[in-house]
C-alpha cells in the first residue's frame, strides 16, 4: 500500500514537470491506477475474511478468479489485435486508409498489432494457463492472494500503457520491444512478481515431481526476464520525458535486438505455448504424454539452441560473418528439438485419433501442432544464408511468421481457451460444438489464403528485386515491385478478415457457454499425474 | 540406475531447475554478444563518421516515433542488385552512433541507408506530405502534419546528454550549444553556422523543410528535422576515397 502511495505521489510530481502531453497522460494513468490499487487494498483489508483455507474437504481450494480474468482479457485482446492486423493489411492494399493522421498511420499501428497479438493476447493466454496448470499439477492453491492479482492487473495495465503509447508516438523503435523505459521498468516489477508467484506455488506442491509443462513455463518466465533486461537497457532523456536512448548502438544493438527478438519467438511464443500443449493435449485426449524421455531431451535442447539463432535476422548485414554463420548453424540444428516437441504432442494421440472426428477442440490443437511442425521446418530453411538473401526483407517472412502465429500460437490458444472456459465457469460443455467447427474451418481457410498469398508475393518480390535484363540492367524499379504486390495484399486482407470472423464466432460461443451452459457435475477426475 | 533417473534432480527441486535453465540459456548469448564489444574487427575505423547534429538527431527521433523502420530498412547488403540499386554496401561504422539501430527487417518501401542526397529537399517535403502526388503507385502514408509540428526546444540538450551517457562522443561544447545548433542548421543566414560546421564537420545548412518561420523566429518544424536526417543518411563516408582493403587482415 505504501508502495502504491509512493508511486501515486511520484507520478503527480513527474506530471507537474512533464512537457509532453502524451507522457503526462501516461503519468496520470499510473497515478490513477495506484490510487485504485490503494482503494482495492483498503477495501480488502476492511472486508477481510477469515484465513482463506488452502484445502476444502481434502481438495485444494484453487484460486481461479485471476485465471478467469486473464482468460477474458485474452479473448478481448485477441479480437482487438486481429482487428488491428486486418486494418493494417487493408492499409497496405488501400493506402488511403491511413487517413494521413499521426495516430492512424501504418508505422504506429503495426507495433500496436504485433504487441496486441503477441503480448496482450498471447501473454494473457500464458498467464491464464500457467496459473491454472501450476495449481492443478501441484495440487496446491496459488501462492499469495494479492500478488497474483497484481501480476494479472499489472500486466494488463502495462498493455494499455504500451498500446496507447504507440498511438501517441511513444516508442523506442525496437521491434517487439517498443514500450519506453518507464513501461519497461513497471513490467520488470510485474514480471519478477510473476516469477515469485509461480515458484512459490511450485514450492507448495503435493507431488514430488514438477510436471513437464511447468518446466516450459519456468523457462519462459526466466528467459523473458533476462531478454527484457538485456534488450531494454536505456537511458531516459530525463524523468520528465518519455524518450530514452538504448545504451547499445549500431552492430551491438542489432545483435542484442535479435537475440531478444528471436527468443521472444523462442520463449514467449514457443516454450510458453509448448507448456500449454503439454497440459491441454494429454488432458483433452485423455492419453498420457507419448514419451517422457523425449520431453527431457527436447526441453533442454530447445532452450539451449534457441538462444543462438538470433543472428539469422542479420544475414549479409554489417554484423561480423562469424556471428551470422553461428546463427545459421544453430537455426538449422533447432529444427530437431522443434520437431521433437511436435512429435511428442502428436504421438500423444496414439489410440485416440478417432477423437479428431468428434472433438473439434482437440482437432484445433492437433492442427496447431501440424502448423508448428511446418513453420519450424520453414524457419531453418529461411535461415540458410542463400535462401535468406532472397527471402529477407520480403513478405515471405510475414507469411512465415503468420503460419506460426495464426496456425500454431493462436490455434493452441483457442484450444486451451475452449477447454478452460467450461472448466473455470463450471459448465458441462461448450455451448455449441458446431460453432467450434465453424470457427475452425473459417479461420483455417483464412490462414491458407494468408500464407499462400504471402509466399507467392514474397518470392515474387525477392525475384523482381534481383531481376536483370539481357543487357545487364536491373529490370524493375522499386515502385514496380510495390505495384505488383497489390492483388496479394488484397488476398491477404481477405484471409485476415476470415480469421477475425472466426475469432468473433469463438467469442460468441464462449459468452453463451458462460451464460446458458449447464452446470457441470462436481468434479471427480484426479489431477493429472506427472509423466513419470 | 540409468542416467535418466538423474534428471529427477531437476524435477524435484525448482531452484536447481531455475538455475539449470539460466545457465543453459546464457551460453549462446554470451558467445555471440560479448565478443562484439572487444573484437576490433567488429567496427573498423572509417573516416567521416560523426555523431548526428542536434537537428539530425531530432529528425531521427521522428523517424523512430513514426515507425518508419516498419517498412524501410537501412542496410544495403553486399549483393550485386542491392549495390546497384542503392549504392555501396553499408559499413558497421556508419551506424555506430545509432541508438537504437534502424537496420529494419522489411522493405515494403525501398532501403534508405543511402537516401541522403538522392532527392532534393523539395522532393522530400512534397513526398512526405502526400506520397502519391510524386509516386502515383506508392502505398506510403502521408505525413503532412510534420510541417505543422514544432520541435520542442526544452530538451534538445538532454537528448545529446543521454546519448553521451550511452557512449556517443558529444563534447561539452556540443551539448552547451545544442539549441543554437538546432536553430542554426535550418537558417543559412544565422551567425552560428560556421561554429556549427566546426563542431559537426560536413553538416549541411539549409531550410530543409522549406519552413519560412525558421529565419524569423527560430522555430524548427518536425519536417525540417526529418528531412535533415534523411539527407544525411549514408553520406558521411566518402566512398571515392574509402579503401575497403585498408582494414583487411
Amino acid at each position: 500500500m505504501v508502495a502504491f502511495a509512493a508511486t501515486a505521489m511520484l507520478c503527480l510530481f513527474i506530471a507537474s514537470g512533464s512537457v509532453d502531453p502524451a507522457y503526462s497522460f501516461h503519468v496520470y494513468l499510473f497515478a490513477a491506477a495506484s490510487v485504485a490499487a490503494i482503494f482495492a487494498l483498503g477495501n480488502r483489508y476492511m472486508a477481510r475474511p477469515a484465513m482463506i483455507p488452502q484445502e476444502i474437504n481434502g481438495k485444494p481450494n484453487y484460486n481461479m478468479a485471476p485465471v478467469q480474468f486473464a482468460t477474458v482479457a485474452a479473448v478481448f485482446w485477441g479480437i482487438a489485435g486481429f482487428t488491428v492486423g486486418l486494418i493494417i493489411a487493408l492499409q497496405l492494399a488501400y493506402p488511403v486508409l491511413n487517413f494521413d493522421l499521426p495516430w492512424t498511420n501504418f508505422g504506429r499501428l503495426r507495433p500496436l498489432h504485433t504487441s496486441a497479438v503477441i503480448f496482450a493476447f498471447g501473454g494473457n493466454v500464458l498467464l491464464a494457463t500457467s496459473f491454472y496448470v501450476v495449481q492443478k499439477t501441484c495440487r496446491a492453491r496459488l501462492a499469495g492472494e494479492i500478488a497474483p492479482w497484481f501480476v494479472i492487473l499489472g500486466y494488463n495495465f502495462f498493455i494499455v500503457i504500451a498500446g496507447t503509447g504507440y498511438l501517441l508516438g511513444i516508442t523506442q523503435g525496437k521491434e517487439y520491444a517498443e514500450p519506453e523505459w518507464y513501461a519497461d521498468l513497471f513490467l520488470t516489477v510485474v514480471w519478477v512478481t510473476y516469477l515469485l508467484v509461480f515458484l512459490a506455488t511450485l514450492w507448495k506442491r503435493k507431488e514430488p515431481h514438477i510436471f513437464v509443462a511447468n518446466w516450459f513455463y519456468l523457462a519462459f518466465i526466466v528467459t523473458i526476464a533476462v531478454l527484457h533486461l538485456g534488450n531494454n537497457a536505456a537511458i531516459p532523456v530525463s524523468i520528465y520525458s518519455p524518450k530514452s536512448y538504448i545504451v547499445w548502438s549500431g552492430v551491438q544493438d542489432a545483435m542484442f535486438q535479435w537475440w531478444y527478438g528471436h527468443n521472444a519467438v523462442g520463449f514467449f511464443l514457443t516454450a510458453g505455448f509448448l507448456a500449454i500443449m503439454y497440459y491441454f493435449v494429454p488432458k483433452r485426449a485423455e492419453r498420457p504424454i507419448y514419451s517422457y524421455r523425449l520431453s527431457i531431451v527436447h526441453f533442454w535442447a530447445l532452450i539451449f539452441l534457441y538462444i543462438w539463432a538470433g543472428p539469422h535476422h542479420l544475414h549479409y548485414t554489417a554484423l561480423p560473418d562469424w556471428a551470422q554463420t553461428l546463427g545459421m548453424t544453430f537455426s538449422i540444428m533447432l529444427w530437431m528439438p522443434s520437431w521433437g516437441g511436435m512429435i511428442n504432442g502428436l504421438m500423444t494421440l496414439s489410440g485416440a485419433w478417432d477423437k479428431l472426428r468428434t472433438d473439434p477442440v482437440l482437432r484445433m490443437m492437433v492442427v496447431s501442432l501440424a502448423f508448428y511442425g511446418m513453420s519450424t521446418f520453414e524457419g531453418p530453411l529461411m535461415s540458410i544464408k542463400a535462401v535468406n538473401s532472397l527471402s529477407h526483407y520480403t513478405d515471405w517472412t510475414i507469411g512465415h511468421v503468420h503460419s506460426g502465429a495464426l496456425g500454431w500460437v493462436a490455434y493452441i490458444s483457442f484450444g486451451a481457451v475452449y477447454c478452460l472456459v467450461p472448466w473455470l465457469w463450471n459448465r458441462k460443455q461448450l455451448y455449441s460444438n458446431r460453432l467450434v467447427e465453424w470457427h475452425f474451418w473459417v479461420s483455417t481457410l483464412g490462414i491458407v489464403f494468408y500464407i499462400s498469398a504471402m509466399w507467392v508475393a514474397g518470392i515474387m518480390q525477392g525475384l523482381m528485386w534481383r531481376a536483370y535484363t539481357s543487357l545487364g540492367f536491373l529490370e524493375y524499379s522499386f515502385i514496380e515491385t510495390v505495384d505488383a504486390m497489390h492483388p496479394y495484399y488484397v488476398i491477404r486482407a481477405l484471409g485476415g478478415a476470415l480469421f477475425v470472423i472466426g475469432s468473433l464466432i469463438m467469442a460468441y460461443n464462449l459468452i453463451m457457454t458462460v451464460r446458458q451452459g449447464e452446470a457441470a457435475e462436481p468434479e471427480s477426475a484426479p489431477a493429472l499425474v506427472p509423466a513419470q | 540406475m540409468s542416467l535418466w533417473n538423474k534428471h529427477a534432480i531437476f524435477e524435484k527441486n525448482s531452484i536447481v531447475l531455475t538455475v539449470g535453465i539460466l545457465v543453459v540459456v546464457s551460453i549462446g548469448g554470451l558467445v555471440e554478444i560479448a565478443p562484439l564489444f572487444y573484437l576490433r574487427s567488429t567496427i573498423e575505423k572509417v573516416e567521416g563518421v560523426r555523431p548526428y547534429t542536434p537537428l539530425e538527431l531530432a529528425g531521427r527521433a521522428i523517424y523512430v516515433r513514426e515507425g518508419c523502420y516498419n517498412c524501410h530498412s537501412q542496410m544495403v547488403r553486399p549483393l550485386r542488385d542491392e549495390v546497384e540499386r542503392y549504392g555501396h554496401y553499408s559499413l558497421a561504422a556508419e551506424s555506430m552512433y545509432d541508438k537504437p539501430f534502424q537496420w529494419g527487417s522489411k522493405r515494403t518501401g525501398p532501403d534508405l541507408a543511402r537516401v541522403g542526397g538522392k532527392y532534393s529537399d523539395e522532393w522530400h517535403v512534397a513526398h512526405l506530405a502526400n506520397p502519391r502526388s510524386i509516386v502515383p503507385q506508392s502505398i506510403m502514408p502521408g505525413y503532412a502534419f510534420l510541417a505543422r509540428a514544432e520541435i520542442r526546444p526544452e530538451q534538445v540538450e538532454g537528448h545529446l546528454r543521454s546519448n553521451r551517457l550511452g557512449g556517443v562522443p558529444y563534447t561539452d561544447e556540443q551539448i552547451a550549444n545544442a539549441l543554437t545548433d538546432l536553430r542554426a542548421q535550418v537558417n543559412p543566414d544565422s551567425p552560428h553556422v560556421q561554429a556549427l560546421q566546426v563542431r559537426y564537420p560536413g553538416a549541411t545548412v539549409r531550410a530543409f523543410g522549406g519552413n519560412p518561420a525558421a529565419t524569423i523566429n527560430g522555430t524548427v518544424t518536425e519536417m525540417d528535422a526529418l528531412v535533415a536526417y534523411l539527407q544525411v543518411l549514408g553520406t558521411m563516408v566518402d566512398f571515392r576515397t574509402y579503401d575497403a582493403r585498408a582494414n583487411m587482415r
